[in-house]
């Protein structure tokens, strides 16, 4: 139906391309579709797999940390020999915790969220018709999903997947005797994680062409949302960080495969020399971090760019401080280069290169607190609509407060000493970007739903999974703090082996309960989403009445996304409630013409002609309205 | 007074966990009644019925779920039908982030108070109490941040919960606020780098300064999963060491060519005096550990190849910690907080703080390194020391 559409308003030489499409089969269409569209449901869906997956695992050891004592059957039918008795075995609780990690950072939060919603919005919101290369955008899916399928295969290797924590710090990931994750499972891992950032780069690189050059007419980069500012900036940063990641895991692939000593010095293990001499395992740290705080930044700004323009939208206002919201994510992009040191404080780094990480860091959280004290003058005097989304992306603001207080303490050398590595850590980054980037992309499935399935999701089972969701978060990680400020370490498998640590049974298991809490919510998401893309309620066009480009391409999905000609955009996205337009939202698409009664004299900054035509218009039609 | 925190807090969370786990206990405990002399058909069937209950209790609340979600439904369609207006769903959003706002506040004050006594006693070091300070400095910060702006979250959120009537207000933008809220953050965080600059300086600045009399030299070298102390001798000073000479009597691989090893002593437990100043060696063997030691507010990485060491004076002794905690066996400890393998957890040394005196007597009473046994092993090895190496250094290239 639409394609023909297309053959009665495009121009001639767009045929051609139409043509190619009309036979589409199963497997293009489906499988190996080059559809921006297509390829952003396959990474949705991956990624809410993977999400799933991940939240299992961690309920296991949540299992475990709570009932140290006590023998599960289940767990033994379930997990063979990695339960014996029904109890976990220590070296299978740190490879459930390194994969868990692994698996949320990287294919979850990041290719689930920005792989999801890079491809879905880049070229809707900016007005192209797909990537700048549809064909790379597929190959980042395959690999993406090879790099997931190997990951959880390193579930079925004799001795059990890696296990040395998801920073997999050499020596302990580089050598096999040292533990039984560091075997086939750690290969695994390393093969898993460079077809990864292969996918990464393909995916990063082909965001940042589209957006430098595929904008449609009138789109200038100061007319972009922010959630394509964020996509944007962070594609830009995964592109520069992750090659780092490659070169240190393949440089831990020599030192485990070719014999070679990057990271390894006068190691004694088991009471037996080995001949590695003269490597650094310190060397390896400085390369992860070097991604591996960028990292969480990739993670992080698609969830703020995302609650930026759900929160304005629903807020029905613009969002506050357009230009310094995109002055603090490019101050965050720029800056997040240069903080990685402080994963590395007490690592035994000269202590005069752990003072200046200490200042770069602290100086990081300037432009992240415009962020937050933007969105709070965002809903300031707003008409705020609580659609699910609105909600999410409120919890996200919450979690990205209570989760961000804490980096002050941590980026803090000093007081770092005695935090470091304890579960004042955990909590602070599973609130700031775990729960907070969680929320971001359950925000953007809820808010962006009809523009990828042509149906609505139904809002009570969102306000149900909202709640629970917000309030097991909480409950989980709030608790944490205090154990980490008891000096509690994270990873450890029991907390029975020491008389201090007892006090803290009995919040594990409250902590439990409220993780299973939280995981069994979940199950309201997923019926929700899989019934709604098959049974929701039809959407109309705009059913957010929303100002930004995707929502003018019709519902029905077809390559091209558009119909005819690419609308022109004509003004920023954020006209939300302008005083004297008759609706609460002004479409990019609308030109200033048609909207004399509202235009301001800002609007026409950089533009003489318009702002005498605003003048003379004026003096023709005196203030009215305004002056009651 | 803290135990019967504990209790209630005990007593709390129980009663939370037992809404769930209620039934599930009296099968768990048929279980255990019935397992021991049945087989494992049994043992599986009790299983696979706490499956069984969980799932239906599952289903059971899903079932509830959708027909509140169905009342729902029906009350708002015969609203609607009477001609009256539905659900406000904006409103009880509204409420419902106030209602989250005054229980969460409660949630963290109670948090604050219950589970904040139960955190580390005040600093047993002299750097320890600054970064005590500083600490309670940023937490004052912080937490006033925290409600502020939670407040104004959920406060703004109930205030302007969407309705027909109004019309949001178009405020794209304000340079001044946005330049305060820029300048304020800055400014505070500024002093608090500077001074965590100037705190951290001075903790990681471990030379000894002249005049000082010298600290005392302590070797902890973790390995999985345990930690060695070597003690200097008379002499003050720790003979060197060479990891390739490491076998199972000389498990440092001490390097007994150098005349300072003679007399380094070997010790279980890690004894300080109390108000001298110590400094940690830290080394490692097979992979990276963490020497932590909370109390003293003290953790350094021991990596291998890196060594690396950490200055501090303890203040308190033990037995003054245990009076002042009221608990008669505390004891300081070290353990590892870096993950190093399956027996990570339980990697612990007890630490003790004592008088100079005491001290003095222990470390006479403490065995030299260099024992009887490891004599013997190096006289023979001496004979085709040199041959040795060379072999072993061929067997490890292969």
């Amino acid at each position: 139906m639409s394609t023909l559409a297309v053959h009665d308003h495009d121009v001639a030489h767009h045929n051609d391309h139409d043509e190619h499409h009309h036979q589409d089969t199963f497997l293009t269409k489906y499988i190996f579709s080059q559809d921006h569209k297509m390829i952003a449901k396959q990474f949705l869906i991956t990624g809410i797999t993977m999400a799933v997956i991940a939240m299992i695992l961690s309920v296991l050891f949540r299992i475990q940390l709570a009932y140290p004592d006590k023998a599960f059957p289940l767990l033994e039918t379930l997990l063979g020999r990695f339960a014996p008795q029904g109890r976990l075995d220590p070296n299978f609780y740190l490879s459930l915790v390194t994969i868990h990690g692994t698996i949320m950072v990287f294919f979850v939060l990041t290719a689930g969220l920005s792989g999801t919603f890079s491809n879905l919005l880049i070229p809707l919101q900016l007005g192209a018709r797909d990537m700048a290369s549809p064909f790379l955008n597929m190959l980042s899916y395959w690999f993406f999903f090879t790099a997931s399928v190997i990951m959880l295969g390193s579930f079925f290797v004799t001795k059990g997947p890696a296990s040395a924590g998801w920073t997999i710090y050499p020596p302990l990931s580089a050598l096999p005797k040292a533990m039984p994750g560091s075997g086939e499972g750690m290969t695994l891992w390393l093969i898993s994680m460079v077809l990864f950032v292969a996918s990464s780069l393909m995916g990063g690189i082909n965001y940042v062409s589209t957006v430098l050059n595929m904008r449609t007419k009138g789109m200038d980069l100061w007319k972009m949302p922010l959630t394509i500012w964020a996509f944007f900036l962070t594609a830009i940063l995964g592109v520069l960080a992750f090659p780092v990641l490659v070169a240190g895991v393949v440089l831990l692939i020599f030192d485990r495969s070719f014999g070679t000593s990057f990271y390894l010095s006068e190691i004694v293990v088991n009471g037996q020399i080995m001949p590695y001499e003269g490597g650094s395992p310190i060397l390896f740290q400085h390369l992860f971090w070097f991604l591996g705080h960028p990292e969480v930044y990739i993670v992080i700004m698609p969830a703020l760019g995302i609650s930026s323009e759900i929160i304005s939208t629903n807020s029905r206002k613009p969002i506050f401080g357009y230009h310094a919201m995109v002055y603090s994510l490019i101050g965050i992009t720029v800056l997040s280069f240069i903080v990685w040191g402080h994963h590395m404080f007490v690592t035994g780094m000269n202590p005069f290169l752990g003072g200046v990480f200490m200042i770069t860091t602290l100086i990081i959280a300037v432009p992240s607190a415009v962020k937050t004290f933007n969105y709070l003058a965002t809903l300031w005097r707003g008409n705020i609509r609580f659609t699910p989304a609105m909600l999410f992306a409120i919890g996200l603001v919450s979690f990205f407060i209570s989760g961000g207080l804490t980096g002050i303490f941590l980026g803090n050398a000093a007081l770092d000493i005695n935090l470091h590595d304890t579960y004042f850590v955990v909590a602070h980054f599973h609130l700031v970007m775990g729960s907070a980037a969680i929320f971001g992309m359950l925000a953007g499935v809820y808010h962006w739903f009809p523009k990828m399935f042509g149906r609505l999701m139904d809002e009570k089972l969102g306000y149900l999974h909202f709640w629970l969701t917000f309030i097991g978060a909480y409950l989980v990680f709030f608790p944490m703090h205090f154990m980490g400020l008891d000096g509690v370490p994270r990873r450890y498998y029991a907390f029975t082996e020491f008389e201090s640590m007892k006090q803290w049974l009995s919040v594990n298991v409250f902590i439990t309960w409220a993780a299973i809490m939280s995981a069994v919510a979940q199950l309201a998401f997923l019926f929700n989403f899989f019934y709604s893309i098959f049974f929701g309620k039809k959407t109309t066009q705009n059913p957010w009445n929303s100002n930004t480009l995707e929502w003018t391409a019709p519902i029905e999905h077809f390559h091209g996304n558009w119909p005819g000609e690419i609308p022109t955009v004509y003004r920023w996205p954020y006209d939300y409630s302008k005083p004297g337009h008759h609706e609460d939202f002004i479409p990019q698409t609308v030109p200033f013409s048609q909207t004399m009664s509202s235009n301001l004299p800002h609007d026409f900054e950089d533009n003489e002609t318009g702002l005498e035509a605003l003048a003379q218009w004026h003096k023709a039609n005196p203030v009215k309205e305004e002056v009651k | 007074m803290a135990f019967k925190k504990l209790i209630n807090f005990k007593t709390l969370s129980a009663i939370l966990a037992s809404i769930f786990l209620f039934a599930s206990t009296v099968i768990a405990q048929d279980a255990g009644a019935t397992t021991t002399p049945a087989t494992d058909d049994a043992a599986n069937a009790t299983m696979w019925t706490g499956v069984g209950y969980y799932v239906l209790l599952f289903l059971l609340v899903a079932v509830i779920v959708g027909i509140v979600g169905k009342i729902f439904r029906v009350y708002d369609l015969t609203s609607q039908i009477q001609g009256k207006k539905g659900m406000n769903w904006n409103n009880i959003m509204g409420v419902c982030f106030i209602v989250f706002l005054i229980a969460g506040s409660y949630g963290a004050y109670w948090s604050f108070v219950e589970q904040g006594s139960h955190i580390l006693p005040a600093a047993a070091s002299i750097h320890g109490v600054k970064l005590d300070n500083m600490f309670m400095v940023t937490f004052g910060i912080t937490v006033i941040v925290f409600f502020l702006t939670q407040i104004a979250l959920f406060g703004f959120s109930y205030l302007y919960r969407g309705s027909d009537k109004r019309k949001a207000y178009f405020y794209p933008h304000n340079n001044t606020i946005e330049k305060i809220w820029t300048v304020i953050p800055a400014i505070v965080l500024t002093i608090l780098v500077i001074t965590g600059f100037f705190t951290w300086s001075e903790i990681t600045n471990t030379t000894d300064a002249k005049g000082e009399p010298a600290s005392i030299n302590i070797d902890v070298t973790g390995h999985q999963f345990a930690w060695e102390i070597r003690y200097p001798g008379k002499d003050g000073k720790l003979g060197v060491k060479n990891y390739r000479l490491v076998t199972g009597l000389n498990k440092l691989g001490v390097n007994f060519q150098d005349k300072n090893s003679f007399d380094d002593l070997i010790a279980d437990t890690l004894v300080l005096p109390v108000n001298k100043s110590v400094r940690l060696n830290i080394l490692a063997q097979d992979v990276i550990h963490s020497v932590y030691m909370p109390h003293f507010r003290v953790q350094l990485n021991a990596v291998p190849g890196l060594p690396t060491f950490f200055k501090f004076t303890p203040t308190i002794t033990t037995a003054e910690m245990r009076t002042k905690l009221d608990n008669a066996t505390f004891e300081y400890l070290l353990y590892c907080n870096k993950i190093c393998g399956g027996g990570h957890y339980n990697m612990k040394k007890v630490v003790r703080v004592v008088s100079e005196a005491e001290y003095q007597d222990w470390l006479s009473k403490q065995k030299p390194y260099l024992n009887d046994q490891l004599r013997k092993e190096l006289k023979m090895a001496d004979n085709g020391q040199t041959k040795g190496i060379v072999q072993n250094r061929l067997a490890l290239n292969n």
